[in-house]
């Protein structure tokens, strides 16, 4: 993906420190968004976009690379992609539903980014060069991204400056010292069904933040209220608030987006104000990363909703 | 449609209503269009306090220019929600072949409980629009009448 420049965009937030505005002000959004999210027949297929933009749906800035995109069967087997193809703004792909049932796709990446002083020089923590992006992947030498904030080059204004490309985590020296590692875990995903819709892919992993909905997400009615449990480690995560925002921006005046926050239970009630595409994003922040030596955990938590007219 | 009993005119005064259970009728405008199809349909009775709908006809094209028709059986959004979607495969019975404009008949199952429900018939064409008409009925004496605007004409439930 994507995943990886949304990683690189969000090391260039985490370290440009506390004069910038945090990550959940960035208005790049990864989308992943299905051609329909219900499908009738014997030989239903998906077709996928995916990109990363400010305005929703709008292909206008960076394709989401589709190397790292995951498939999960009904049944809870590995699915796969097919005819997927990367333009300039976006990229495409097929999903072939071969069983009835609700399939999940998409990404779940974990980065470690942050910094530390060497020798007395300040390096930047990121992705180890040539990583899963490679060359010509977003940030990657010669594809999108590489001349952004966070694609290696030194930074810009206030901030440290950094020399040379980032760190991999794990090739940190041993005489390191001011160490700042953060986890960022970012998970992107959509549902879509084949058929009577099923629960299997909502089976929690316990880790991080992520939907155990109470209402089907492809169950979703303009009027009505859909409730979604939104979970932490498996707990339900209290106070999350959800960001929502209708796609078609482009034909509008205002963003149109709207705010639901869970409470103590981890539940959110989103009333649908008009069928259509909706995307869905929430972050939140904790001091309980898994990595070594990381002090902070990021998580951030996508999806794409289909809401039907009544 | 593979039963034509169930289906047929009621002009041609085919309609075979059982004796003790009522009849839905069902018209199917004609649209002044240049590419006409006609409508996928589907006609299902809710029971008023809840409960499983029950699906008494649902008119589709089995094959679809070499496709199964089956694709489009969402379409019909509303029944696909609360029934067709549930249905692994269409019941023989129940399904049949598109309809062009015209008044049709079909009879309500004499298995009905007393009770109220609300009949659905939901119409979706090809290059077309989509719509839905309810008629509130009262079993075994409560009948009614609906009409639609567009993709469907008058939809009643006559009682004996």
């Amino acid at each position: 993906m994507s995943s990886s420049r949304l990683r690189l965009l969000l090391a260039g937030a985490l370290l440009a420190g506390p004069m910038l505005a945090p990550a959940a002000a960035f208005a790049h959004r990864p989308w992943l968004l299905p051609s329909a999210t219900s499908f009738s027949g014997e030989d239903p297929w998906v077709s996928v976009d995916a990109a990363v933009s400010n305005d929703l749906f709008f292909a206008d800035h960076f394709p989401m690379q589709t190397a790292q995109i995951h498939v999960e069967a009904p049944d809870g087997a590995a699915g796969q992609i097919e005819n997927a193809a990367t333009g300039r703004y976006r990229s495409t792909f097929d999903v072939h539903l071969t069983r009835p049932g609700t399939w999940k796709i998409g990404t779940d990446s974990t980065m470690l980014t942050g910094s530390f002083v060497a020798d007395g020089v300040a390096h930047r923590v990121g992705r180890r060069p040539g990583g899963p992006a490679g060359p010509g992947g977003p940030g990657g030498p010669g594809g999108p991204g590489g001349e952004r904030p966070g694609g290696g080059k030194p930074e810009q204004g206030n901030g440290p400056a950094f020399a040379g490309p980032p760190v991999a985590a794990e090739d940190i020296p041993a005489n390191a010292t001011d160490i700042k590692l953060v986890e960022a875990i970012s998970r992107n995903e959509i549902f879509v069904t084949s058929g009577q819709p099923t629960t299997g892919v909502f089976a929690p992993t316990g880790k991080g933040l992520e939907l155990s909905p109470i209402t089907h997400p492809d169950d979703l009615v303009a009027g009505e209220v859909a409730k979604f449990r939104f979970l932490i480690d498996g707990r339900p995560a209290a106070g999350l608030k959800l960001t929502i925002i209708p796609g078609g921006k482009r034909y509008r005046d205002a963003e149109g987006g709207f705010a639901v926050t869970t409470g103590a239970d981890g539940v959110a009630s989103i009333t649908w104000p008009s069928a259509g595409m909706f995307w869905l994003n929430a972050v939140a922040t904790d001091n309980h990363p898994a990595a070594p030596r990381a002090t902070e955990r990021r998580m951030s938590y996508t999806t794409t909703l289909e809401v039907m007219a009544p | 449609m593979r039963n034509p009993s169930l289906l047929a005119p009621l002009a041609a005064g085919l309609v075979a209503t059982p004796a003790l259970a009522g009849t839905v009728s069902v018209q199917i405008p004609r649209v002044d269009v240049a590419e006409y199809h006609r409508p996928y349909v589907a006609i299902w009775l809710e029971p008023a306090a809840g409960g499983s709908p029950r699906t008494l006809a649902v008119w589709y094209d089995a094959k679809h220019r070499g496709e199964p028709g089956t694709k489009w059986l969402s379409e019909l959004r509303g029944w696909w929600r609360v029934a067709g979607r549930a249905m692994a495969v269409l019941p023989e019975g129940l399904s049949g072949a598109t309809r062009a404009p015209g008044q049709y008949a079909i009879p309500l199952p004499a298995d009905l409980k007393p009770g109220a429900y609300t009949l659905k018939v939901e119409a979706a064409r090809e290059t077309g629009g989509r719509e839905l008409v309810s008629v509130p009925i009262t079993l075994p004496r409560g009948g009614g009448r609906a009409a639609g605007h567009g993709e469907l004409g008058a939809v009643a439930v006559a009682l004996p």
